[in-house]
Formats: structure tokens, C-alpha cells, sequence
């Protein structure tokens, strides 16, 4: 659809007033389960980054940057709901079940963008409060508006928003980007285009009713089946940075070595097994363990500040 | 002209109290949390500070 279809379409929606969708709904459109994540990338930031932030400030700090990527979340669904609308995965979403309508969806989403970046600015310091309106600028105009139905690299570079929480927490405490947030940023970074690529196989069928060039759609299986692969061989060193780099001990460089080679174990089943129901059984195997991965690496990192072995 | 209102369904009528409840909570949680953000940033001088 073009930026004037979706123009017109706001106009046409101007005659339904809403006000038929409840808290839950709006809760649904912060996509509660990617702001778990965001929460917890961004924590480990925040924890790892050197200096002193009062508990209360970086309690609100973390908020803020959780209701950031919530809204741009609800940003990502306004403009997206004629996608969702045809996807199996994102049709029961508050737009497209009619719920709540395009304009609440917006002016929600808005409002908490504004009302978060200029929070955290007031809080923690600006250069934090710049990189979440960056964030939510680069996911919702940068990835949702132009990336995601124009190129088939839609969630490589895309990507980069989901990645950069971590940055946003360090730079919270500290102020600054250092070569430690950017490492942190890499591993979501790397991590982002087999964890996607891998639902993608899965729900092949679905991104191409809905008009979706994903890779598989446009490169086709194997393509991508390939490239989950390279990815996951470019994530394993990257996994391992923060050991290389001086910020993490030897038993995280060990455990994310091990954690390294497990995905990469799992990425290369899905290369091999590239027929039937196996095939997307093994995709979404490893869709699920990209989950847990990532999840015991910031982990890793957490638990190793907090008890002190760096 | 006529004032015609608007009648809400019982399910209407039960999401709009549910929105009104939550936007109460937020304002409250906002008011809280900007004058513990006040005291935590400005401390004890903020009693001090000349008028």
C-alpha cells in the first residue's frame, strides 16, 4: 500500500469515532511480549554501564524506555493494520478485530513516544532520551513505514532497532556510547536475522498473501536457509565480544561459546532438512531456542555484574 | 437544532469506565512519580533554595 493509500484510509476511518476498545486492548498494542524483551536488554545496559544512578531514576529510566518501544509498537500497528488484517499470526490485533481504530491506535502511540523520550530526558540526560527517539524513529518510519515492504533485508536493517534498548540503558547511567553498548548492540543486532528468518520459513505463506517481501518470499527457501546459517556463524564471535572485550569473565566466554555453537547447531539442521512438516518443525525449533539464547546471554551478562565476577 | 445523545450499550458503557479508571491510575502514577523524580534529583536543598 502507498503512504496516499494509507492517507486515504485514515480519512475513511474518520467516520468510525472508536471507543469500543478496552484497557487489555491498549495493552495489546504495546506488543507486551517484544517490551519483555526490550525491558530486559535495556536492564542489562543499564546494570552493566559504569557510575551512579539513583535506584528510583533508573527504575523510572527502564520505563521509559519500555513504554518508548510500546509505542512504537502501537505505531508499527497503525500503520501496518492492513497487513495484520491477513496475517494468521497478527489478526486478532486490535486493529484489524476492529477493537480500536487507526486514529486511537496513532494518537496513542504518539503520545506515548513524546511522553516517554521527554521523561527520560528530564530523568537520566538527553543523549539516552536522543537514542529512544531514534529508536522509535528508525522502527516506525526507518523498518515499518519504508523497509519492511521494500526489501527483502527489511529485518537486517530493521533490525538495528530492536537492538538498540541495551544502548539506550548504558547511556542512561553514563551518557555516552562506548565500544561496550555498541557490542551489546551487535549481539541483538546479529541475532535479529535468523531468529526472523526462521519465522519467516514458517510462516512463509502468510508473508506472501499479505505482500511481505521476506526472503524467503523473494529469494526463495533455500536462500534463506543459507544465509540463517552465515548469520548464525557471524553470531557466534559476536555472542563471545563482550569476553573478547574485557567486560565479561571466562566462564560467560565459555557459556556463550557453548550457546554459540548450539544455534549454529540448530541453523544447520534447518539447512538440511528442507521438506515437509520436518522442515518447519525444525525451523521453528529454531525459532524458539534464538529466544532462549538471547535471553541467557544478557542473562549471563546480568548475573556476572551483579555478583561481581567482572 | 436538536441535542441528540449518544446511548451507550451495558459493554460501551463498561469500556469506557475501564479507560477512565486506567487514565485515573496513570495520572496518578505520573503525579507520584514526577514529585519522587523532584525530590530524588533536587534532594533535601530543595527546601533551601532561596526565594
Amino acid at each position: 500500500m502507498t503512504m496516499l493509500e494509507q492517507t486515504q484510509g485514515l480519512h475513511e476511518d474518520a467516520t468510525d469515532l472508536g471507543g469500543r476498545g478496552s484497557v487489555s486492548d491498549y495493552i495489546a498494542l504495546l506488543k507486551p511480549r517484544v517490551m519483555s524483551l526490550v525491558v530486559f536488554t535495556a536492564a542489562v545496559g543499564l546494570v552493566m554501564a559504569p557510575g551512579n544512578q539513583h535506584p528510583v531514576l533508573s527504575f523510572i529510566s527502564i520505563l521509559c524506555i519500555a513504554i518508548g518501544g510500546g509505542a512504537s509498537g502501537a505505531l508499527n500497528m497503525w500503520w501496518d493494520a492492513d497487513i495484520d488484517a491477513v496475517m494468521s499470526r497478527t489478526k486478532k490485533r486490535p486493529i484489524p478485530a476492529g477493537k480500536i481504530t487507526r486514529q486511537e491506535a496513532f494518537a496513542f502511540g504518539m503520545v506515548l513516544s513524546f511522553g516517554s523520550v521527554l521523561t527520560l530526558g528530564l530523568v537520566a540526560n538527553w543523549m539516552a532520551a536522543g537514542l529512544l527517539a531514534f529508536t522509535i524513529f528508525f522502527y516506525v518510519v526507518i523498518y515499518t513505514m519504508w523497509l519492511k515492504r521494500s526489501t527483502p533485508q527489511n529485518i537486517v536493517i530493521g533490525g538495528a532497532a530492536g537492538a538498540l534498548p541495551p544502548m539506550v540503558g548504558w547511556a542512561a547511567v553514563t551518557g555516552d556510547v562506548t565500544l561496550v553498548s555498541i557490542a551489546l548492540f551487535m549481539i541483538t543486532f546479529t541475532w535479529t536475522p535468523p531468529h526472523f528468518w526462521a519465522l519467516a520459513l514458517v510462516k512463509n505463506g502468510d508473508y506472501q498473501a499479505a505482500g511481505v517481501p521476506m526472503l524467503p518470499v523473494v529469494a526463495g527457501e533455500t536462500a534463506t536457509r543459507h544465509q540463517i546459517v552465515l548469520y548464525s556463524l557471524l553470531l557466534l564471535p559476536v555472542g563471545m565480544a563482550p569476553y573478547f572485550l574485557g567486560f565479561a569473565s571466562v566462564f560467560y566466554g565459555v557459556g556463550s561459546a557453548i550457546l554459540g555453537l548450539v544455534f549454529l547447531g540448530y541453523a544447520i539442521r534447518v539447512w538440511r532438512v528442507r521438506e515437509g512438516d520436518a522442515a518447519k518443525k525444525t525451523a521453528m525449533s529454531l525459532f524458539k531456542f534464538s529466544l532462549f539464547y538471547l535471553m541467557l546471554i544478557f542473562a549471563g551478562l546480568l548475573a556476572e555484574n551483579m555478583i561481581g565476577l567482572v | 437544532m436538536s441535542k441528540q445523545k449518544a446511548v451507550l450499550s451495558e459493554e460501551q458503557a463498561k469500556t469506557r469506565r475501564g479507560r477512565s479508571v486506567a487514565l485515573a491510575v496513570t495520572l496518578g502514577v505520573l503525579v507520584a512519580m514526577f514529585y519522587v523524580i523532584t525530590i530524588v534529583k533536587l534532594g533535601p536543598g530543595i527546601m533551601d533554595r532561596p526565594l
